[in-house]
Protein backbone atom coordinates (compact mmCIF):
# COMPACT_ATOMS: atom_id res chain seq x y z
CA UNK A 1 0.00 0.00 0.00
CA UNK A 2 1.21 3.17 -0.83
CA UNK A 3 0.70 6.57 0.93
CA UNK A 4 0.89 9.72 -0.68
CA UNK A 5 2.63 12.58 0.34
CA UNK A 6 -1.09 14.05 0.91
CA UNK A 7 -1.84 11.11 2.94
CA UNK A 8 1.17 11.62 5.05
CA UNK A 9 0.57 15.13 5.68
CA UNK A 10 -2.90 14.53 6.48
CA UNK A 11 -2.14 12.16 9.02
CA UNK A 12 0.59 14.72 10.36
CA UNK A 13 -2.00 16.54 10.95
CA UNK A 14 -4.41 14.48 13.02
CA UNK A 15 -1.44 13.66 14.95
CA UNK A 16 -0.99 17.30 15.53
CA UNK A 17 2.84 16.84 15.01
CA UNK A 18 4.41 19.59 12.68
CA UNK A 19 6.80 17.56 10.18
CA UNK A 20 9.80 19.19 8.32
CA UNK A 21 9.63 18.39 4.20
CA UNK A 22 12.87 16.45 4.25
CA UNK A 23 10.64 14.11 6.71
CA UNK A 24 7.79 13.68 4.48
CA UNK A 25 9.15 11.18 2.69
CA UNK A 26 10.74 9.23 5.20
CA UNK A 27 7.60 8.71 6.69
CA UNK A 28 5.69 8.38 3.31
CA UNK A 29 8.04 5.15 2.92
CA UNK A 30 8.03 3.83 6.00
CA UNK A 31 4.63 3.88 6.64
CA UNK A 32 3.53 2.63 3.48
CA UNK A 33 5.80 -0.51 4.09
CA UNK A 34 4.36 -0.99 7.84
CA UNK A 35 0.86 -0.81 6.14
CA UNK A 36 2.04 -3.96 4.24
CA UNK A 37 3.67 -5.58 6.86
CA UNK A 38 0.45 -5.38 9.17
CA UNK A 39 -1.67 -6.20 5.80
CA UNK A 40 -0.86 -10.27 6.67
CA UNK A 41 -3.34 -10.15 9.23
CA UNK A 42 -5.76 -10.23 6.49
CA UNK A 43 -4.52 -14.16 6.33
CA UNK A 44 -5.96 -14.59 9.77
CA UNK A 45 -9.74 -16.11 9.27
CA UNK A 46 -11.41 -14.29 12.10
CA UNK A 47 -15.41 -14.38 11.07
CA UNK A 48 -16.35 -15.67 14.64
CA UNK A 49 -13.98 -14.23 16.70
CA UNK A 50 -14.72 -11.52 19.37
CA UNK A 51 -12.17 -8.89 19.82
CA UNK A 52 -9.61 -9.31 22.31
CA UNK A 53 -11.30 -6.47 25.43
CA UNK A 54 -8.36 -7.43 27.78
CA UNK A 55 -5.41 -9.54 27.75
CA UNK A 56 -6.47 -11.87 30.95
CA UNK A 57 -9.56 -13.78 30.39
CA UNK A 58 -12.76 -12.96 32.05
CA UNK A 59 -10.99 -9.90 33.63
CA UNK A 60 -12.89 -6.17 32.58
CA UNK A 61 -11.68 -3.00 33.88
CA UNK A 62 -12.51 -2.26 37.66
CA UNK A 63 -14.49 0.96 38.66
CA UNK A 64 -14.17 2.83 41.88
CA UNK A 65 -16.35 4.74 43.89
CA UNK A 66 -16.92 8.32 42.76
CA UNK A 67 -15.59 10.15 45.52
CA UNK A 68 -12.98 12.26 45.73
CA UNK A 69 -9.83 10.64 46.56
CA UNK A 70 -6.97 13.88 45.51
CA UNK A 71 -5.82 16.43 47.69
CA UNK A 72 -5.18 20.04 45.67
CA UNK A 73 -1.70 19.42 44.42
CA UNK A 74 -1.50 22.22 41.82
CA UNK A 75 1.09 23.87 42.56
CA UNK A 76 3.65 21.31 42.36
CA UNK A 77 1.60 19.97 39.28
CA UNK A 78 2.06 22.83 37.56
CA UNK A 79 5.76 23.43 38.95
CA UNK A 80 5.93 21.43 34.97
CA UNK A 81 3.83 23.87 33.05
CA UNK A 82 5.68 26.13 30.36
CA UNK A 83 3.73 28.89 31.35
CA UNK A 84 1.35 29.47 33.96
CA UNK A 85 -0.05 32.63 35.58
CA UNK A 86 -2.92 32.73 38.85
CA UNK A 87 -2.75 29.24 38.46
CA UNK A 88 -4.00 28.81 35.43
CA UNK A 89 -2.18 27.28 31.98
CA UNK A 90 -1.33 30.29 29.59
CA UNK A 91 -1.88 29.47 26.12
CA UNK A 92 -2.09 31.61 22.83
CA UNK A 93 -5.13 33.62 22.82
CA UNK A 94 -8.24 30.93 21.24
CA UNK A 95 -10.73 33.11 20.84
CA UNK A 96 -10.48 36.48 19.08
CA UNK B 1 28.20 -10.04 44.29
CA UNK B 2 24.49 -10.95 43.82
CA UNK B 3 21.98 -9.52 45.18
CA UNK B 4 21.01 -12.19 47.91
CA UNK B 5 24.81 -12.11 48.99
CA UNK B 6 24.99 -8.83 49.15
CA UNK B 7 21.73 -8.81 51.49
CA UNK B 8 23.77 -11.14 53.98
CA UNK B 9 27.01 -8.90 53.62
CA UNK B 10 24.68 -6.07 55.02
CA UNK B 11 23.11 -8.44 57.50
CA UNK B 12 26.57 -9.57 58.66
CA UNK B 13 27.97 -6.40 59.10
CA UNK B 14 31.03 -6.81 56.15
CA UNK B 15 30.30 -3.74 54.64
CA UNK B 16 27.46 -0.79 55.18
CA UNK B 17 25.21 0.41 53.02
CA UNK B 18 27.24 3.55 52.09
CA UNK B 19 30.21 1.63 51.23
CA UNK B 20 28.02 -0.28 48.56
CA UNK B 21 26.29 2.66 46.89
CA UNK B 22 29.09 4.88 47.13
CA UNK B 23 30.79 1.57 45.21
CA UNK B 24 28.14 1.33 42.72
CA UNK B 25 27.97 4.56 42.35
CA UNK B 26 31.84 5.04 41.06
CA UNK B 27 31.27 2.16 39.01
CA UNK B 28 28.27 4.52 37.16
CA UNK B 29 30.21 7.30 36.81
CA UNK B 30 33.77 5.29 35.74
CA UNK B 31 31.73 3.45 32.98
CA UNK B 32 29.08 6.03 31.54
CA UNK B 33 31.55 7.50 29.28
CA UNK B 34 31.67 4.39 27.55
CA UNK B 35 28.42 2.83 28.31
CA UNK B 36 25.93 5.92 28.51
CA UNK B 37 23.86 3.14 30.10
CA UNK B 38 22.18 6.36 32.04
CA UNK B 39 19.81 9.31 32.23
CA UNK B 40 20.45 10.66 35.56
CA UNK B 41 22.60 9.72 38.90
CA UNK B 42 20.74 10.51 41.74
CA UNK B 43 24.35 10.45 44.16
CA UNK B 44 23.34 12.63 47.23
CA UNK B 45 20.15 11.63 47.65
CA UNK B 46 21.20 7.93 47.26
CA UNK B 47 23.94 8.28 50.16
CA UNK B 48 21.43 9.81 52.38
CA UNK B 49 19.25 6.97 51.96
CA UNK B 50 22.23 4.30 52.11
CA UNK B 51 22.90 6.22 55.87
CA UNK B 52 19.44 5.71 56.92
CA UNK B 53 19.37 2.00 55.76
CA UNK B 54 22.84 1.78 57.54
CA UNK B 55 20.83 2.41 61.01
CA UNK B 56 17.99 0.53 60.48
CA UNK B 57 20.72 -2.14 59.65
CA UNK B 58 22.14 -1.54 63.04
CA UNK B 59 18.84 -2.05 64.77
CA UNK B 60 18.42 -5.77 62.70
CA UNK B 61 15.39 -3.09 61.50
CA UNK B 62 14.09 -2.20 57.99
CA UNK B 63 12.83 -4.55 54.79
CA UNK B 64 14.22 -7.19 52.67
CA UNK B 65 16.02 -5.27 50.37
CA UNK B 66 17.24 -2.42 53.32
CA UNK B 67 20.68 -0.68 52.00
CA UNK B 68 20.76 -2.51 48.56
CA UNK B 69 21.63 -0.52 45.80
CA UNK B 70 18.70 -0.22 42.39
CA UNK B 71 18.08 0.95 39.31
CA UNK B 72 15.39 2.71 38.17
CA UNK B 73 14.32 2.42 34.55
CA UNK B 74 13.85 6.06 33.25
CA UNK B 75 9.99 5.83 32.64
CA UNK B 76 9.05 4.87 36.41
CA UNK B 77 8.32 8.49 38.10
CA UNK B 78 10.57 9.38 40.63
CA UNK B 79 9.11 12.40 42.97
CA UNK B 80 11.41 15.35 42.80
CA UNK B 81 14.07 13.30 40.31
CA UNK B 82 13.74 14.39 36.47
CA UNK B 83 12.03 11.53 34.25
CA UNK B 84 12.68 11.70 31.09
CA UNK B 85 11.42 9.14 29.42
CA UNK B 86 14.40 8.86 26.96
CA UNK B 87 12.41 12.21 25.24
CA UNK B 88 13.07 15.24 24.60
CA UNK B 89 9.79 15.84 25.13
CA UNK B 90 10.18 14.82 29.04
CA UNK B 91 13.58 16.78 29.62
CA UNK B 92 12.82 18.90 32.16
CA UNK B 93 10.15 17.18 33.77
CA UNK B 94 10.49 16.53 37.46
CA UNK B 95 7.89 13.72 38.43
CA UNK B 96 5.52 15.24 41.41
CA UNK B 97 5.08 11.50 42.68
CA UNK B 98 6.74 8.01 42.73
CA UNK B 99 5.30 5.45 40.66
CA UNK B 100 3.98 2.68 42.69
CA UNK B 101 6.94 0.18 41.99
CA UNK B 102 9.50 3.37 43.36
CA UNK B 103 7.37 3.58 46.01
CA UNK B 104 7.22 0.05 46.64
CA UNK B 105 10.99 -0.78 46.39
CA UNK B 106 11.89 2.02 48.22
CA UNK B 107 10.00 1.18 51.38
CA UNK B 108 11.64 -2.37 50.89
CA UNK B 109 14.45 -0.27 51.67
CA UNK B 110 16.25 -0.19 48.41
CA UNK B 111 18.62 2.33 47.44
CA UNK B 112 17.82 3.98 44.53
CA UNK B 113 20.70 4.94 42.62
CA UNK B 114 19.54 6.74 39.52
CA UNK B 115 17.36 6.49 36.19
CA UNK B 116 18.80 4.24 33.18
CA UNK B 117 18.77 5.44 29.66
CA UNK B 118 16.03 3.51 27.24
CA UNK B 119 14.29 3.96 23.70
CA UNK B 120 12.17 7.15 23.60
CA UNK B 121 9.29 6.56 25.12
CA UNK B 122 10.10 2.49 25.18
CA UNK B 123 9.79 2.44 21.52
CA UNK B 124 12.79 0.56 20.42
CA UNK B 125 14.76 -2.52 20.21
CA UNK B 126 18.06 -1.44 20.48
CA UNK B 127 18.27 1.58 22.49
CA UNK B 128 19.37 4.15 19.37
CA UNK B 129 15.87 6.18 19.78
CA UNK B 130 16.60 7.54 23.45
CA UNK B 131 17.12 11.13 23.15
CA UNK B 132 20.38 10.86 25.18
CA UNK B 133 21.93 8.80 22.86
CA UNK B 134 22.22 5.23 22.37
CA UNK B 135 23.03 2.55 25.23
CA UNK B 136 26.47 0.33 24.41
CA UNK B 137 26.93 -3.34 24.98
CA UNK B 138 28.90 -4.52 27.67
CA UNK B 139 29.84 -7.06 25.86
CA UNK B 140 30.90 -5.33 22.32
CA UNK B 141 30.54 -1.50 22.71
CA UNK B 142 30.36 -1.22 19.00
CA UNK B 143 26.76 -3.32 19.61
CA UNK B 144 23.64 -2.23 20.95
CA UNK B 145 22.28 -3.22 24.07
CA UNK B 146 18.63 -4.30 23.30
CA UNK B 147 15.43 -2.31 24.04
CA UNK B 148 13.98 -0.43 25.15
CA UNK B 149 15.89 -1.16 28.81
CA UNK B 150 18.81 -1.19 27.38
CA UNK B 151 19.92 1.47 29.92
CA UNK B 152 18.44 -1.17 32.64
CA UNK B 153 20.32 -4.62 31.20
CA UNK B 154 23.77 -2.55 30.33
CA UNK B 155 23.90 -1.45 33.66
CA UNK B 156 23.49 -4.73 35.39
CA UNK B 157 25.72 -6.69 32.57
CA UNK B 158 28.66 -4.04 33.55
CA UNK B 159 27.61 -4.50 37.57
CA UNK B 160 27.16 -0.97 37.55
CA UNK B 161 23.99 -1.85 39.85
CA UNK B 162 22.73 -5.03 40.96
CA UNK B 163 19.47 -4.94 39.54
CA UNK B 164 17.41 -2.46 37.76
CA UNK B 165 13.63 -2.10 37.12
CA UNK B 166 12.43 -2.46 33.07
CA UNK B 167 9.40 -1.99 31.42
CA UNK B 168 8.03 -4.61 28.53
CA UNK B 169 6.06 -4.04 25.91
CA UNK B 170 6.70 -5.98 22.97
CA UNK B 171 10.21 -7.52 24.68
CA UNK B 172 11.87 -4.59 26.12
CA UNK B 173 12.98 -6.82 29.18
CA UNK B 174 13.41 -9.89 28.01
CA UNK B 175 15.14 -8.65 24.61
CA UNK B 176 17.33 -6.49 26.40
CA UNK B 177 18.43 -9.21 29.12
CA UNK B 178 19.23 -11.54 26.73
CA UNK B 179 21.83 -9.61 24.13
CA UNK B 180 23.20 -8.42 27.42
CA UNK B 181 23.76 -11.96 29.48
CA UNK B 182 21.80 -11.36 32.48
CA UNK B 183 18.18 -12.40 33.87
CA UNK B 184 15.01 -10.60 32.93
CA UNK B 185 11.52 -11.03 34.37
CA UNK B 186 8.05 -9.77 32.34
CA UNK B 187 5.66 -10.78 35.00
CA UNK B 188 1.91 -11.52 34.19
CA UNK B 189 -0.18 -8.43 32.82
CA UNK B 190 -1.46 -6.80 36.13
CA UNK B 191 0.76 -8.51 38.59
CA UNK B 192 2.89 -5.58 38.43
CA UNK B 193 1.57 -1.85 39.01
CA UNK B 194 1.39 0.64 35.88
CA UNK B 195 0.94 3.32 38.41
CA UNK B 196 3.73 6.26 36.90
CA UNK B 197 4.91 4.24 34.22
CA UNK B 198 4.79 6.59 31.55
CA UNK B 199 2.20 5.17 29.44
CA UNK B 200 3.30 3.62 26.00
CA UNK B 201 0.78 0.63 24.96
CA UNK B 202 -1.41 0.47 28.32
CA UNK B 203 -2.96 -2.73 27.19
CA UNK B 204 0.72 -4.39 26.61
CA UNK B 205 2.77 -2.41 29.29
CA UNK B 206 4.27 -4.25 32.00
CA UNK B 207 6.91 -3.24 34.68
CA UNK B 208 9.63 -5.78 35.83
CA UNK B 209 13.41 -6.51 36.75
CA UNK B 210 16.48 -7.61 35.43
CA UNK B 211 18.97 -8.70 37.33
CA UNK B 212 22.04 -11.49 37.47
CA UNK B 213 20.37 -14.02 38.62
CA UNK B 214 16.65 -15.80 38.71
CA UNK B 215 16.60 -15.85 42.91
CA UNK B 216 17.61 -11.83 42.67
CA UNK B 217 14.83 -11.26 40.43
CA UNK B 218 12.29 -13.34 42.51
CA UNK B 219 13.77 -10.93 45.25
CA UNK B 220 13.03 -7.90 44.07
CA UNK B 221 9.75 -9.07 42.36
CA UNK B 222 7.81 -10.45 45.50
CA UNK B 223 8.76 -6.45 46.69
CA UNK B 224 7.32 -4.46 43.32
CA UNK B 225 3.96 -7.22 42.52
CA UNK B 226 0.63 -6.81 43.91
CA UNK B 227 -2.66 -4.93 44.00
CA UNK B 228 -2.63 -1.39 43.43
CA UNK B 229 -6.18 0.52 43.29
CA UNK B 230 -4.82 3.58 41.39
CA UNK B 231 -3.96 0.85 38.56
CA UNK B 232 -7.79 0.23 37.17
CA UNK B 233 -5.86 -3.19 35.33
CA UNK B 234 -3.69 -3.68 38.92
CA UNK B 235 -4.88 -7.87 39.65
CA UNK B 236 -5.91 -8.10 42.66
CA UNK B 237 -4.31 -11.27 43.62
CA UNK B 238 -2.13 -12.25 46.89
CA UNK B 239 1.57 -12.16 45.42
CA UNK B 240 3.03 -15.54 46.27
CA UNK B 241 6.48 -16.21 48.26
CA UNK B 242 8.70 -16.21 44.85
CA UNK B 243 11.76 -16.91 46.38
CA UNK B 244 10.78 -20.07 48.64
CA UNK B 245 9.51 -22.06 45.76
CA UNK B 246 13.17 -21.35 43.42
CA UNK B 247 14.25 -24.87 44.47
CA UNK B 248 11.19 -26.82 43.31
CA UNK B 249 12.50 -29.52 42.00
CA UNK B 250 11.75 -29.96 38.29
CA UNK B 251 10.82 -33.85 37.99
CA UNK B 252 8.12 -33.78 35.38
CA UNK B 253 7.89 -30.26 34.57
CA UNK B 254 6.40 -30.24 30.91
CA UNK B 255 8.20 -28.06 28.53
CA UNK B 256 6.55 -27.19 25.78
CA UNK B 257 9.08 -26.26 22.65
CA UNK B 258 7.39 -23.45 20.49
CA UNK B 259 7.66 -25.21 16.93
CA UNK B 260 7.24 -21.10 15.44
CA UNK B 261 10.57 -19.85 17.31
CA UNK B 262 12.76 -22.67 15.95
CA UNK B 263 11.62 -21.12 12.44
CA UNK B 264 14.28 -19.96 9.46
CA UNK B 265 14.78 -16.40 10.81
CA UNK B 266 16.90 -18.27 13.83
CA UNK B 267 20.62 -18.06 13.68
CA UNK B 268 22.00 -21.15 13.70
CA UNK B 269 24.39 -20.85 16.50
CA UNK B 270 21.99 -19.43 18.34
CA UNK B 271 19.66 -22.22 18.26
CA UNK B 272 22.36 -24.48 19.18
CA UNK B 273 22.63 -22.91 22.89
CA UNK B 274 19.01 -22.59 23.16
CA UNK B 275 18.82 -26.43 22.30
CA UNK B 276 21.54 -27.23 24.92
CA UNK B 277 19.60 -25.80 27.75
CA UNK B 278 16.48 -27.95 26.83
CA UNK B 279 18.84 -30.65 27.13
CA UNK B 280 19.94 -29.93 30.26
CA UNK B 281 15.77 -29.44 31.35
CA UNK B 282 15.40 -33.13 30.08
CA UNK B 283 18.76 -34.44 32.05
CA UNK B 284 16.95 -32.51 35.18
CA UNK B 285 13.66 -34.91 34.68
CA UNK B 286 11.60 -32.43 32.31
CA UNK B 287 10.27 -33.73 29.67
CA UNK B 288 10.03 -31.94 26.30
CA UNK B 289 7.45 -31.68 23.51
CA UNK B 290 6.75 -29.78 20.39
CA UNK B 291 3.85 -27.34 20.70
CA UNK B 292 2.37 -25.44 17.55
CA UNK B 293 0.95 -22.28 18.25
CA UNK B 294 -0.11 -21.46 14.24
CA UNK B 295 -1.21 -17.28 14.62
CA UNK B 296 1.95 -16.63 16.34
CA UNK B 297 3.60 -15.53 13.52
CA UNK B 298 1.08 -12.95 13.38
CA UNK B 299 1.90 -11.86 16.05
CA UNK B 300 4.37 -9.44 15.18
CA UNK B 301 1.91 -7.66 12.47
CA UNK B 302 -0.73 -7.59 15.21
CA UNK B 303 0.89 -5.85 17.55
CA UNK B 304 1.72 -2.99 15.64
CA UNK B 305 -1.53 -1.76 14.75
CA UNK B 306 -2.70 -2.47 18.65
CA UNK B 307 0.71 -0.67 19.76
CA UNK B 308 0.55 2.31 18.02
CA UNK B 309 -2.85 2.82 18.16
CA UNK B 310 -2.74 3.19 22.03
CA UNK B 311 0.76 5.12 21.86
CA UNK B 312 -0.88 7.78 19.77
CA UNK B 313 -3.91 7.80 21.95
CA UNK B 314 -1.32 7.96 25.05
CA UNK B 315 0.71 10.60 23.63
CA UNK B 316 -1.98 12.96 23.25
CA UNK B 317 -1.35 13.97 26.69
CA UNK B 318 1.77 15.97 25.23
CA UNK B 319 0.65 19.37 24.49
CA UNK B 320 3.31 21.39 25.36
CA UNK B 321 0.17 23.02 27.65
CA UNK B 322 0.36 21.52 31.64
CA UNK B 323 4.31 19.89 31.13
CA UNK B 324 6.80 18.63 28.42
CA UNK B 325 8.61 20.57 25.86
CA UNK B 326 6.79 23.81 24.30
CA UNK B 327 7.95 25.42 20.96
CA UNK B 328 8.78 29.05 21.26
CA UNK B 329 6.96 31.85 20.55
CA UNK B 330 3.89 29.80 19.49
CA UNK B 331 1.18 31.95 16.67
CA UNK B 332 -2.12 30.07 18.01
CA UNK B 333 -3.05 26.73 19.96
CA UNK B 334 -2.63 24.16 16.38
CA UNK B 335 0.96 25.87 16.28
CA UNK B 336 1.72 25.13 19.94
CA UNK B 337 0.52 21.66 19.53
CA UNK B 338 2.14 20.54 16.31
CA UNK B 339 5.91 22.47 17.08
CA UNK B 340 5.93 20.91 20.20
CA UNK B 341 4.95 17.46 19.74
CA UNK B 342 6.89 17.61 16.25
CA UNK B 343 10.04 19.08 17.96
CA UNK B 344 9.48 17.38 21.05
CA UNK B 345 9.27 13.91 20.05
CA UNK B 346 12.21 11.95 17.88
CA UNK B 347 11.76 10.10 14.69
CA UNK B 348 10.44 6.71 16.05
CA UNK B 349 7.62 8.15 18.41
CA UNK B 350 6.21 10.28 15.37
CA UNK B 351 6.12 6.75 13.16
CA UNK B 352 4.55 5.16 15.49
CA UNK B 353 2.41 7.98 16.25
CA UNK B 354 1.32 8.48 13.52
CA UNK B 355 0.71 4.57 12.43
CA UNK B 356 -1.56 4.68 15.80
CA UNK B 357 -3.72 7.73 14.40
CA UNK B 358 -3.75 6.20 10.69
CA UNK B 359 -5.66 2.62 11.91
CA UNK B 360 -7.80 4.58 14.44
CA UNK B 361 -8.50 7.19 11.75
CA UNK B 362 -12.55 6.95 10.00
CA UNK B 363 -13.10 3.78 7.92
CA UNK B 364 -10.04 2.32 8.82
CA UNK B 365 -10.75 1.33 12.37
CA UNK B 366 -12.66 -2.25 11.24
CA UNK B 367 -9.51 -2.80 8.56
CA UNK B 368 -6.84 -2.87 11.33
CA UNK B 369 -7.23 -2.11 14.86
CA UNK B 370 -10.36 -4.35 15.66
CA UNK B 371 -8.89 -6.93 12.97
CA UNK B 372 -5.68 -6.65 15.34
CA UNK B 373 -7.94 -7.26 18.39
CA UNK B 374 -9.40 -10.33 17.12
CA UNK B 375 -6.06 -11.86 15.84
CA UNK B 376 -5.00 -11.19 19.18
CA UNK B 377 -7.19 -13.33 20.40
CA UNK B 378 -6.46 -16.20 18.10
CA UNK B 379 -2.82 -15.69 19.40
CA UNK B 380 -4.29 -16.19 23.36
CA UNK B 381 -6.19 -18.79 22.45
CA UNK B 382 -3.15 -20.28 20.88
CA UNK B 383 -1.51 -20.07 24.15
CA UNK B 384 -4.07 -20.86 26.36
CA UNK B 385 -4.29 -24.43 24.58
CA UNK B 386 -0.65 -24.80 24.51
CA UNK B 387 -0.85 -24.86 28.46
CA UNK B 388 -3.36 -27.60 28.63
CA UNK B 389 -0.21 -29.74 27.43
CA UNK B 390 3.00 -28.07 29.09
CA UNK B 391 3.78 -26.38 31.95
CA UNK B 392 5.51 -23.90 30.37
CA UNK B 393 6.72 -22.83 26.99
CA UNK B 394 10.69 -22.38 25.71
CA UNK B 395 12.69 -21.22 22.73
CA UNK B 396 14.94 -18.33 21.92
CA UNK B 397 14.37 -14.89 23.58
CA UNK B 398 15.85 -13.40 20.28
CA UNK B 399 16.76 -14.32 16.67
CA UNK B 400 20.36 -13.33 16.68
CA UNK B 401 23.15 -11.97 19.54
CA UNK B 402 23.04 -8.35 19.65
CA UNK B 403 23.78 -6.49 16.30
CA UNK B 404 25.66 -3.15 15.26
CA UNK B 405 24.38 0.27 16.38
CA UNK B 406 23.48 1.61 13.33
CA UNK B 407 22.47 -1.61 11.50
CA UNK B 408 19.08 -1.98 11.59
CA UNK B 409 18.41 2.16 12.04
CA UNK B 410 17.38 2.48 8.41
CA UNK B 411 14.58 -0.23 8.09
CA UNK B 412 11.75 0.08 11.00
CA UNK B 413 10.21 -3.59 10.10
CA UNK B 414 14.10 -4.93 10.33
CA UNK B 415 14.23 -3.67 13.48
CA UNK B 416 10.58 -4.39 14.34
CA UNK B 417 11.11 -8.19 13.87
CA UNK B 418 14.24 -8.09 16.49
CA UNK B 419 10.89 -8.70 18.68
CA UNK B 420 9.36 -11.42 17.23
CA UNK B 421 9.84 -14.34 19.79
CA UNK B 422 8.73 -12.35 22.46
CA UNK B 423 5.75 -9.77 21.31
CA UNK B 424 3.58 -13.26 21.76
CA UNK B 425 3.56 -13.23 25.42
CA UNK B 426 2.54 -9.55 25.63
CA UNK B 427 -0.56 -9.92 22.94
CA UNK B 428 -1.55 -12.98 25.63
CA UNK B 429 -0.76 -11.21 28.73
CA UNK B 430 1.42 -13.82 29.46
CA UNK B 431 4.56 -13.61 32.10
CA UNK B 432 7.72 -14.53 30.41
CA UNK B 433 11.99 -15.00 31.70
CA UNK B 434 14.72 -14.76 29.71
CA UNK B 435 18.09 -16.62 31.00
CA UNK B 436 21.48 -16.22 29.87
CA UNK B 437 22.42 -19.71 28.03
CA UNK B 438 25.89 -19.52 26.26
CA UNK B 439 27.66 -17.70 23.68
CA UNK B 440 28.05 -17.33 20.07
CA UNK B 441 31.29 -15.47 18.96
CA UNK B 442 31.71 -13.96 23.20
CA UNK B 443 28.24 -12.35 22.56
CA UNK B 444 25.05 -13.92 25.26
CA UNK B 445 22.44 -15.81 23.85
CA UNK B 446 18.87 -15.79 25.75
CA UNK B 447 16.52 -18.90 26.35
CA UNK B 448 12.98 -17.62 26.85
CA UNK B 449 11.05 -18.91 29.04
CA UNK B 450 6.91 -18.25 29.06
CA UNK B 451 4.38 -19.50 31.17
CA UNK B 452 0.37 -19.43 32.02
CA UNK B 453 -0.91 -16.31 33.32
CA UNK B 454 0.71 -15.73 36.92
CA UNK B 455 3.52 -18.37 37.03
CA UNK B 456 5.84 -16.15 37.41
CA UNK B 457 6.62 -18.62 40.50
CA UNK B 458 7.21 -21.49 38.36
CA UNK B 459 9.69 -19.60 35.43
CA UNK B 460 11.84 -18.31 38.39
CA UNK B 461 11.87 -21.89 39.69
CA UNK B 462 12.78 -23.11 36.45
CA UNK B 463 15.24 -20.24 35.71
CA UNK B 464 16.75 -20.93 38.96
CA UNK B 465 17.63 -24.47 38.66
CA UNK B 466 18.96 -23.75 35.58
CA UNK B 467 21.13 -21.80 37.13
CA UNK B 468 22.31 -24.10 39.29
CA UNK B 469 23.04 -26.23 36.97
CA UNK B 470 24.93 -23.96 34.75
CA UNK B 471 27.23 -20.59 35.00
CA UNK B 472 26.39 -18.63 32.19
CA UNK B 473 24.76 -16.18 34.48
CA UNK B 474 27.91 -15.95 36.34
CA UNK B 475 30.38 -14.65 33.63
CA UNK B 476 31.18 -11.11 33.44
CA UNK B 477 32.53 -8.84 30.20
CA UNK B 478 36.09 -8.62 30.83
CA UNK B 479 36.21 -4.58 31.12
CA UNK B 480 33.48 -4.87 33.88
CA UNK B 481 35.35 -8.00 35.93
Amino acid sequence: MALTREQIENIAHLARLQLQSTELPVYQRSLSAIFDFVGELDRADTANVTPMAHPLPGLSQRLRADVVTETDRHEINQANAPQVAAGLYLVPKVIE
Amino acid sequence: MTLAQLAKGLRARDFSSVELVRGFLDRIEAHQPVLNAMISVTREPALAAAQAADQDLARDAGGPLTGLPIVHKDLFCTEGVRTTCGSRMLDNFVSPYDATVVAKLKSAGAVALGKSNMDEFAMGSSNETSFYGPVRNPWNTDLVPGGSSGGSAAAVAARLAPAATATDTGGSIRQPAALCGVTGVKPTYGRVSRYGMVAFASSLDQGGVIATTSEDAALVLREMAGFDPNDSTSVDIPVPDYVATLNEPLAGLRIGLLKEFFDKGLDRENEERVREALRVYQRLGATLREVSLPNLPLSVPAYYVVAPAECSSNLARFDGVRYGHRCKDPRDLMDLYKRSRGEGFGAEVKRRIMTGTYVLSAGYYDAYYLKAQKVRQLIAADFARAFKEVDVLMGPTTPTPAFAIGAKTEDPITMYLNDIYTIGANLAGLPGVSVPCGFVDGLPVGLQIVGPHFAEGKLLNAAHIYQRETDWHTRVPERFA
